[in-house]
């Protein structure tokens, strides 16, 4: 150790020759150092880049860097009419294609005042929460394997499967469905798809609770999701999250609760908060947590609407769909509860063109990342993992 | 029927929130565009819009805690580019209200309201790197989508996309 002492100021890297220490260099540099994560980094769920200033091990500061996957969607939507932009619409958040649809028809809906036929509702209903728990399956999935389980993933896409089989045999597509159009549907679900749904449901409801302790109660991922990322409530609402991310928080707001829209209104469900048992509010555990309870109240949604739902006697998906779509003039902001948060339609309408003048996608993972500068000071890099995992966003989302 | 009892309430609180904030700012804010899908006011002296936007946060009967979106707009007729931004007071109040803020289209500036709502930051920044108007006072103005070294302003509705970048052809 004396020799050490020698060194003088800076940081040294020394080995251990025949019990003597050697100095190999000294007067290393102490200075943050920069850190590039992504874009091609695998826990950062798409091609988003972080750019990391690193004391140590601790993270100064985490600039997040977007674009890589922008395609100008706002710009592709004032140059086609507007049906045509639903197929666009898949392709935001790409993983829920059926919500994106389902809020991008709300809004042009609420801009023309459309009646909308009650079992097209209902069969919206279900597809969009069967979309819900596949598309939060992912999120669970991918989140267990950034944090090191590898066991769950494989699960929860055993599982997605059937959904995106079910969605499939309705659609035609398995991902990118164009299926819910502006007043209607594409087609109405086949003979024995509700059936199906039910055999569905009735199979899924133990497999989520097997989900649960798998991943809720496995020590190491509690140990490296409890306290980490915490966003307290009025940091949340002032940052604009929603979602599972504001109800991580210990928000009660659920958009299909608190601004309702379609059949919402008719069913009975839990806005999942967390209890802070488990967790700390608003830490990361909370968020999966939220997740987890999520695709179980949307397993009583969709027992609900097939309980409730209108028979197919006489019914033409396609019979309030207008034929030519030209709004008034005007302009709508409207939402709707994706699996990530609230997606929007700001939609201007000059009343003379079929296509719109402005066409704006809010995106809820945008807008769910823009507190990651803040979420990720001070922390360690592998908790910064944790922290992107539980924001779980969809680059084709953030970037348009 | 529900839903047209629905959107009239839409109007009326809308209306009530308006209320305030205009006899707080007077001519600074236009009158309330009460439609039935969007209400909204402009604020015609952009210079006070934090001033409004601070107001519109902190006052006991708007706490208009969460802004929703905001989208770019362009309006080459006026010659100006714009904000929508449309708020709701969250878990408080509920009610709902939109404003629009306008510039020049030529070096047009907005204030900044990212100290005010930190979702205004990339907001903007996005809004910037669209339609190319200005945020005064925001803590890093830069294009968030688009390259930083890209030219032009893609949601204006005369925008020609360049030849080339960085000697690739752009238009296919």
């Amino acid at each position: 150790m004396q020799e050490l002492d020698t060194v003088g100021q800076g940081s040294v890297r020394v080995t251990r020759k025949s019990d003597k220490l050697v100095i190999l260099e000294k007067d290393l540099a102490t200075e943050q150092m920069v850190l590039a994560m992504g874009p091609q980094h695998p826990s950062t769920h798409g091609v988003l880049k972080l750019e990391c200033l690193t004391d140590g091990e601790v993270i100064t500061e985490a600039i997040p860097c977007l674009g890589y996957l922008h395609r100008c969607f706002e710009k592709c939507c004032e140059n086609v009419d507007y049906p045509a932009i639903v197929p666009y619409t898949d392709r935001l958040d790409y993983l829920s294609g059926m919500n994106s649809e389902f809020a991008y028809a709300l809004a042009v809906e609420k801009l023309l005042d459309l009646e909308i036929p009650r079992r097209v509702e209902f069969i919206r209903v279900i597809v969009s929460e069967l979309n819900r728990i596949a598309s939060h399956l992912v999120a669970i999935g991918t989140y267990g394997i950034d944090l090191g389980a590898f066991t769950p993933f494989l699960f929860c896409f055993r599982d997605r499967e059937i959904i995106l089989g079910l969605l499939e045999w309705a659609s035609g597509a398995r991902m990118l469905y164009n299926y819910i159009w502006i007043g209607g549907l594409a087609y109405d679900v086949p003979t024995d798809f509700l059936k199906r749904v039910r055999e569905f449901v009735a199979y899924f409801r133990p497999k989520a609770v097997e989900l649960q302790n798998l991943l809720t109660e496995n020590e190491i991922f509690v140990k490296r999701t409890h306290g980490i990322g915490i966003m307290p409530a009025d940091v949340a609402i002032n940052y604009g999250w929603s979602g599972p991310m504001l109800r991580g928080s210990g928000v009660k707001w659920d958009l299909r609760r608190n601004d309702p829209y379609s059949v919402y209104p008719e069913i009975d469900f839990k806005v999942a908060v967390p209890d802070g048992k488990h967790s700390v509010i608003g830490d990361c555990l909370s968020r999966h947590l939220v997740r987890a309870v999520e695709m179980e109240e949307s397993l009583k949604i969709i027992e609900q609407c097939i309980d409730k739902i209108p028979s197919p006697e006489g019914f033409n998906s396609r019979s309030a769909i207008p034929k030519r779509i030209r709004p008034k003039a005007g302009e709508v902001y409207s939402r709707a509860e994706n699996p990530r948060g609230e997606l929007g339609f700001y939609l201007e309408s000059d009343g003379k063109s079929t296509k719109p003048v402005r066409c704006k996608a809010r995106s809820s993972c945008f807008v769910n990342l823009s507190a990651m500068k803040d979420l990720s000071k001070g922390q360690l890099i592998p908790d910064l993992v944790a922290i992107i995992g539980s924001i779980d966003i969809v680059l084709g989302e953030v970037d348009r | 029927m529900e839903e047209v009892k629905e959107v009239s309430r839409l109007v009326q609180e809308s209306t009530a929130a308006y209320r305030i904030i205009c006899e707080q700012f007077g001519e600074a804010v236009s009158a309330l565009d009460s439609n039935d899908t969007m209400p909204f006011f402009e604020v015609l002296e952009s210079g006070r819009w934090v001033e409004i936007a601070l107001f519109m946060r902190d006052h006991a009967k708007l706490k208009f805690n969460y802004m929703a979106c905001m989208s770019g707009v362009d309006y080459p007729t006026e010659g100006k580019v714009g904000i929508v931004c449309n708020f709701q007071s969250l878990a408080l109040l509920n009610h709902k209200l939109s404003v629009k803020v306008k510039c020049d289209r030529a070096g047009g500036c907005i204030p900044s309201v990212s100290r005010v709502w930190h979702t205004a930051n990339w907001h903007e920044r996005e809004a910037y790197d669209l339609f190319g108007m200005i945020f005064t006072g925001h803590p890093e103005l830069k294009r968030i989508l688009c390259p930083d070294d890209w030219e032009g302003y893609p949601l204006r509705k005369d925008y020609k996309v360049q030849e080339r970048y960085h000697g690739i052809k752009v238009p296919y």
